[in-house]
């Protein structure tokens, strides 16, 4: 813990307690009225909650630095649950060589290439869903799709999937305090690890899939031995829990927002549109943080080398000081600079794919559903990071 | 403050007062411009702010880095050889008065 100077505005209570994670919009309102960068004693953290500073802290990556963690932990001074990421927790040099790699597997070059694939798999799911009628929006949508086009694209197994939830679940916990939820999902976790592991190597993945073609930058000489099964586990880590969410929210959005979802059916041309709302409006990743690199000042506030800085992503995605009527989820909104996707450096390497998939959810839905109808409260998974869903109960109305 | 010129394909052009420091896709986009996307808000990750600059003017802006030059194989409009991500094209002094025309399409 560092000095935190006696001036910088203080709220008193916990972003990773059960309360603020269930419904944590008003509490976002506090801490940006309270000041551009707040004080959180129950941490000893400094947080920013608006989205100029926001934008501001993940923009400087040389101050805000992410190799000692994107989470609470320090690791210049605490060792990290696991070996730390090469792309999300480190700096460049580090950075640029695995970002190069990734970027170029997750271009929208690639996109252009999985597009027809993904999309079958989009239609023929929501036509067996449309079967049944009455489904689980996570379970049998929000999960089934990610857990299918994705771990196929990056030539996984199919034995074994839904471990990927498991585990995006306990790294998403990890981010955040050692408090109950991490205990849990760090528990249901344990068993997975090795299966994890072993499909982050060659031999399991296919052949011209996304985690062949790391091992490929391997051969190539711009990746070593060592750092491609670790950029494999990027994929399986951040590439599935976080679309999960992305559409679950999105049908979430929908299914509470008739008026929106008529202007979807109508015109389906606005999927693209509605999802990236969606991402604003219900942010699938909640927070990350950044650690000083040194002495500096963030909006007049001093802050102390090595001071943990938690940005809150979805509150700068709901600032009035950026959007009109926030709290309004409008799918004709251009929805361009949420942060649900972070910015700069770091920003989210597989978000063209992650676009993909919502854009063609809801523009598959939207031809051929004419009423998405909530039936009885939904339930909520709370991770100290994601906005997550347990259950969804919804029916679909075929058009 | 700096002005740039956005010409529409169809001809129309926008005239924006810029910032220095500011790209000229914050610019766009906060003017509301049509034609100039830019998905991922400015990470170099997405290749929908793409413009063609004016000929003359190229060399007074800072040169292509490896991850725009990867992205601009990925326009949806044809890539010319005055193709930029005007994300990566920060507003300076120098490059008042420039004009960028739209592609077709992002």
């Amino acid at each position: 813990m560092t000095d935190i100077a006696a001036d910088i505005p203080v709220v008193d209570f916990d972003p990773f307690s059960d309360e603020f994670l269930t419904d944590p919009y008003d509490y976002h309102r506090r801490m940006r009225d309270a000041g551009p960068v707040v004080h959180i004693p129950k941490y000893g953290i400094l947080a920013v909650a608006r989205h100029a500073e926001v934008h501001g802290v993940l923009n400087d990556w040389q101050t805000f630095i992410s190799s000692a963690g994107v989470g609470l932990a320090n690791f210049r001074t605490e060792k990290p649950f696991r070996p730390p990421s090469l792309i999300l927790e480190a700096d460049p040099p580090q950075h640029t060589r695995s970002r190069t790699v990734l970027s170029r597997i997750l271009s929208p070059r690639t996109v252009q290439q999985i597009r027809s694939q993904f999309q079958e798999v989009a239609e023929a799911l929501i036509d067996r869903l449309l079967e049944k009628g009455t489904i689980d929006g996570v379970k049998e949508l929000g999960e089934a799709y990610p857990l299918k086009v994705f771990p196929d694209a990056v030539g996984l197994t199919e034995e074994g999937r839904e471990n990927l939830l498991a585990y995006g679940d306990m790294v998403f916990n990890a981010f955040g305090p050692r408090n109950q939820l991490l205990i849990n999902a760090a528990k249901r976790v344990e068993p997975l690890t090795d299966w994890i592991m072993t499909n982050c190597q060659r031999q399991n993945l296919r052949p011209g899939g996304f985690g062949d073609q790391i091992y490929q930058a391997v051969e190539t000489g711009e990746l070593t031995e060592t750092e491609a099964p670790m950029l494999v586990r990027s994929f399986l880590s951040a590439g599935v829990d976080t679309t999960v969410n992305g559409i679950g929210n999105a049908l979430w959005c929908l299914a509470n927002h008739p008026d929106q979802w008529d202007k979807l059916h109508a015109n389906p041309a606005l999927a693209r549109q509605a999802f990236e709302e969606s991402l604003r409006f219900e942010a699938a990743v909640q927070t990350f943080f950044r650690t000083a690199s040194r002495d500096c000042e963030l909006a007049g506030a001093p802050i102390r080398s090595d001071t943990k800085m938690l940005t809150f992503l979805a509150s700068a995605n709901r600032d009035p000081r950026q959007w009109q009527n926030p709290d309004v989820f409008d799918i004709e909104r251009r929805a361009t600079g949420h942060m649900t996707f972070g910015s700069g450096l770091h920003g989210c390497v597989g978000q063209v794919v992650a676009r993909l998939e919502g854009e063609l959810i809801l523009s598959t839905l939207a031809r051929r559903v004419r009423r998405i109808e909530p039936l009885g409260p939904s339930t909520r998974r709370l991770n100290n990071t994601l906005r997550a869903l347990a259950s969804l109960p919804l029916r679909l109305h075929a058009a | 403050m700096p002005e740039v010129h956005l010409i529409q394909p169809g001809g129309q052009c926008v005239t924006l007062d810029v910032p220095v420091g500011t790209s000229i896709m914050q610019a766009a986009v906060s003017a509301g411009v049509a034609g100039i996307v830019a998905e991922c808000g400015g990470s170099c990750m997405c290749a929908t702010c793409h413009v063609y600059v004016e000929e003359a003017a190229l060399t007074r802006l800072p040169p292509v880095q490896p991850a725009e030059h990867d992205m601009l194989e990925c326009t949806a409009g044809e890539r010319r050889f005055n193709s930029r991500l005007s994300c990566q094209v920060r507003m300076t002094e120098d490059l008042a008065g420039l004009s960028f025309t739209l592609p077709e399409s992002q």
